[in-house]
């Protein structure tokens, strides 16, 4: 491609990054009759959307930042339409289930623990309202029957609940493909020039101007922000899933380190590492996942583990997500969040509408990464 | 379906399938006994309920899951009979108790 083409503007919008945020974003735009082309890394990428739990959950998030709390019990609430859309658009059922969800707790010392985490979370000022328990063994027995004799209680909220991601990521690249989306995968940008109110991505394959920008590319955006005049303070933070054999049904709810598939298998994770960009899996985290799974719900040890294996979430210093624009760059967008099953409804809703119509609402402006900008002295 | 070639030795052990007691060849491989007694499916697939069986016979293609000694899920085409040895097939998801 050359200089002279790439100064006509070719889609309405790009999206780098084609994982959940990304996708969700992108088949949102399309539906908001945007112009997209999706650009997507390659297999070398560390893929946060294919070592996902699956969750869709709401319950003890958002404590030091009540309007994130919001921001996903929003997502949430929206999740059944978003599954109900994709399944009429694209016939695939993304398995999506809200009968509520469980943390458990091993021992007295955890349960108090936990009471006085949600005590807390839901004591700021500003926080959403919704309804949660914390439940001794005798009232989780009445619920959750299966439970371990080790188990001394657990919290639950009826917001909670789970899916099928890798169908998800499948629904939204099919929709996409079906609204006209162009998804470019194998490439990787390298720069991004801004002239003329266009932007000129570079890559691998070429140059390519867009009118505007979404960087959802995960834990690559810390390498794309500066890119547009956006700050993506990220890291990663390794997390393991072990996965069983298929099982006959047996758990009706998600825990959060514990949850069964819509097709039987048992999927166990409970880790949080700082191991850099090490995906590897370390046995002994996964025992250890194993182990408390096994103690929540003795009935698995006879299933046979099929699978392990270790992924990186995309993490802030705070935990919370980023959506920001640039400021120097109107029309340039970053979305960045380590839970993009949960917060898929928004990205592919309120979010892609706000890109759409070119500005982030003003309760987004939380979000924004200035808010790790070390405060100038009085 | 299946029959033993002629020359093939080996003495008989006999396994039960399912409680029935079915005779195999000491270094038959669980499969390769099923196929010969005539189970051509060790299994449903607990997504479609549809029936599999025996394929590959050489640990790659995860079809053979059978029931064996206990133990679900097994590869049977990985292990080889013993005498006495109780095999079950599976229909659907291992079921765990409640």
């Amino acid at each position: 491609m050359t200089e002279q083409a790439s100064e006509r503007q070719e889609f309405d919008v790009a999206v780098i990054g084609g994982g959940l945020v990304g996708s969700a974003v992108g088949w949102g735009l399309a539906r908001a009759k945007q112009q997209v082309v999706v650009l997507d890394e390659g297999d070398v990428a560390f893929r946060a959307s294919r070592a996902n739990f699956s969750l869709v959950w709401v319950q003890s998030k958002g404590l030091g930042m009540p309007e994130y709390a919001a921001w996903t019990k929003r997502s949430s609430d929206a999740w059944q339409n978003l599954a109900d859309e994709l399944k009429e658009t694209t016939k695939i059922d993304v398995a999506f289930g809200r009968p509520g969800g469980f943390t458990l707790a091993l021992s007295e010392a955890e349960l108090a623990a936990r009471a006085q985490m949600l005590s807390r979370l839901h004591n700021q000022p500003n926080m959403v309202r919704y309804p949660y328990e914390i439940l001794d063994r005798n009232a989780l027995l009445k619920m959750l029957p299966q439970v371990g004799p080790d188990v001394a209680g657990g919290s639950y909220c009826p917001l909670d609940g789970h899916c099928n991601a890798l169908r998800l990521l499948r629904a939204f690249h099919k929709g996409m493909r079906e609204l006209g989306v162009v998804y470019r995968p194998n490439h990787v940008v390298d720069a991004i020039d801004f002239r003329d109110s266009i932007f000129h991505i570079r890559s691998n394959n070429g140059v390519l101007a867009v009118g505007k920008i979404v960087l959802a590319a995960g834990i690559g955006n810390a390498r794309l922000g500066p890119m547009v005049g956006l700050k993506a303070p990220v890291r990663p933070q390794r997390g393991h899933i072990v996965a069983t054999e298929r099982a006959a049904p047996f758990l009706p709810y998600p825990i959060v380190t514990v949850r069964q598939t819509d097709e039987g298998s048992v999927l166990m994770g409970d880790s949080a590492e700082e191991a850099g960009f090490d995906d590897g899996v370390g046995l002994g985290v996964a025992s250890a996942i194993a182990s408390r799974a096994i103690r929540m719900f003795p009935q698995i040890s006879g299933l046979n583990v099929v699978r392990t294996w270790a992924g990186l979430r995309v993490m802030t210093q705070d935990g919370f997500p980023i959506y920001d624009e640039s400021r120097s760059r109107p029309g340039a967008f970053i979305a960045t969040c380590h839970s993009g099953v949960t917060l898929a409804a928004n990205h592919a809703g309120n979010l892609a509408a706000m890109i759409a119509a070119g500005r982030l609402a003003p309760e987004l402006e939380v979000f924004s990464a200035r808010r790790f900008d070390v405060r100038t002295a009085a | 379906m299946f029959e033993r070639l002629p020359e093939a030795g080996g003495g008989t052990i006999t396994i039960a399938v399912d409680g029935i007691a079915v005779t195999a060849r000491a270094g038959d491989t669980v499969a390769a006994a099923l196929l010969a007694a005539g189970f051509l499916s060790s299994r449903t697939s607990p997504v479609s309920g549809a029936p599999r069986g025996p394929y590959c016979m050489m640990g790659v293609c995860f079809d053979c899951l059978a029931t064996i000694d206990g133990i679900g899920s097994r590869q049977s085409c990985l292990v080889l009979v013993r005498e006495g040895m109780r095999i079950e097939t599976q229909r659907g998801g291992r079921v765990v108790a409640p």
